[in-house]
């Protein structure tokens, strides 16, 4: 596929819960390999936004489409194929409590993909070694640190093989130490060559790790450009106001 | 004239081995049809949520007494006569699955949103969801109301000495009758009935604090 084939498109996108608005319109292309920083302040509509290419939430208007399959329009026939090409990670890292490590990755492997066991935990073990945490194993999530559990649910998503990997505020429930763990295999992920879209409110992230950066404001994606671009020639007052704040 | 003797407390003692069968019927058969219950009220089709809750409103609002009353002598006069033992399983059975019910779709609900979310997002079908996801970690959640609603069954089980079934409270009174010492004899049933329930209590409140603790 050419580097230049969008994998994400977002077109026009328009988000309602009941009579509020939280999107209106939103618009931009992720190509393939590109690391997207999705940045703005609290309710500008990012995190619905990224769920909304995730398939968590139905849309209003518009059209979203990754790989090619449309997603997010009431009755979507190929969710499944959705959920095949795209992981998320969550804040709150949503492990499941009640399996081990192991289990939390080899259970999407062995009922979705169908994979014998013993081959779904090799798979366990090889995206564990590249979070780092070959040694948890066989732990349960309670007994890992925050940074440890949102590397166990990147590992999990990993195992699926997604095409497009989506990271909502995945930093913003862990102290610095904490993020910079995480954080560094989010960068080592995006140098894979990994397609990523990312909320944060890391700018440091952002200015150092994505491609592009797109500052949303008000439902709407008031600013969008290459990232040292951007942060070098601020066009609008509410990104230049949002960066200087973060400094 | 008799007096309560070894005779009537081993009378009374077989009895209660009736009374712990009709409870493990009713648990057993509740167990089912509660759990089915519970699925329809947090069903996304609106006509089993419709069913369930319509059902278990009738039930928890019709006194027991009244439904053992409709199993025996209501179906017996439509011509399903009923033995005493049936017709008191189905009645607590029906009873017990509206409690259940309710019980276990609270600790359904009670699994974080996000747990659908993410199980979702890594493909797992609904039922998958529920098998792998959802209902283990709401059974943890289920046991110690679970257990504490067994100790409202056993005692329920009283109601079918109405229908003639002897369990501990018929067996009572039939000793009673026989001995005309109602204090002691009642204090005896009353007595079994709490080393019963007792340790069924504890238990219920040991698995709350436990679970509590394991938060």
């Amino acid at each position: 596929m050419p580097q230049s084939e969008a994998m994400v498109r977002v077109a026009g996108v328009v988000k309602e819960f009941g009579p509020l608005r939280v999107l209106h319109g939103v618009t931009f292309d992720v190509a393939r390999g590109q690391t997207v920083a999705i940045v703005g302040r609290s309710g500008s509509g990012k995190s619905t936004l990224l769920r909304c290419i995730a398939g968590l939430e139905s849309i209003q208007g518009g059209a979203i489409e990754v790989c090619g399959n449309a997603v997010g329009l009431p009755g979507s026939a190929n969710r499944a194929r959705l959920r095949r090409d795209v992981g998320m990670v969550f804040q709150s890292y949503n492990l499941f409590p009640h399996l081990t490590v192991e289990r939390n990755i080899t259970l999407a492997l062995t009922l979705v993909k169908k994979q014998p066991k013993t081959e779904a935990r090799k798979v366990a073990a090889e995206v564990l070694g590249l979070v780092g945490l070959m040694d948890k194993i066989a732990a349960y999530p309670e007994q890992l640190s925050g940074g440890q559990q949102q590397r166990v649910a990147i590992a999990r998503s990993l195992a699926l093989s997604p095409q497009v990997m989506l990271f909502d505020e995945v930093t913003s429930a862990l102290d610095p130490e904490l993020t910079a763990e995480v954080l560094a295999v989010m960068e080592d992920l995006a140098r894979r060559g990994m397609t990523m879209i990312t909320v944060t409110h890391e700018m440091g992230f952002a200015r150092r790790v994505a491609d592009l950066v797109v500052f949303m404001h008000q439902g709407q994606v008031w600013e969008i450009g290459p990232t040292v671009e951007l942060f070098a020639n601020p066009k609008t007052a509410e990104f230049t106001q949002f960066i200087g704040s973060e400094l | 004239m008799n007096h309560l003797g070894p005779n009537q407390l081993i009378y009374l003692v077989l009895a209660a081995q009736w009374t712990i069968v009709l409870s493990l019927i009713a648990f057993a058969g509740g167990a089912v049809l509660g759990l089915g219950l519970a699925l329809a009220r947090v069903s996304k089709i609106a006509a089993l949520r419709l069913l369930a809750s319509g059902y278990i409103q009738v039930i928890q609002g019709t006194p027991l007494l009244i439904v053992l009353f409709l199993s025996y002598f209501g179906l017996g006069i439509m011509g399903y006569k009923l033995v005493p033992l049936v017709a008191a399983g189905l009645s607590l059975t029906l009873y017990a699955g509206a409690f259940l019910g309710e019980i276990w779709r609270g600790c359904i609900e009670a699994v974080s949103k996000t747990q659908w979310e993410a199980s979702d997002c890594l493909g797992l079908n609904r039922f998958q969801q529920y098998a792998y996801v959802i209902l283990p970690q709401a059974v943890r959640l289920a046991i110690p109301p679970t257990v504490g609603f067994m100790v409202q069954i056993v005692k329920n089980t009283s109601l079918a000495s109405v229908i003639g079934f002897v369990e501990l409270s018929r067996a009572g009174q039939i000793v009673n009758n026989s001995t005309f010492e109602p204090f002691v004899v009642f204090s005896c049933v009353a007595a079994i009935y709490f080393a019963l329930c007792y340790p069924l209590s504890l238990a219920a409140r040991a698995l709350e604090r436990k679970s509590h603790a394991a938060k």
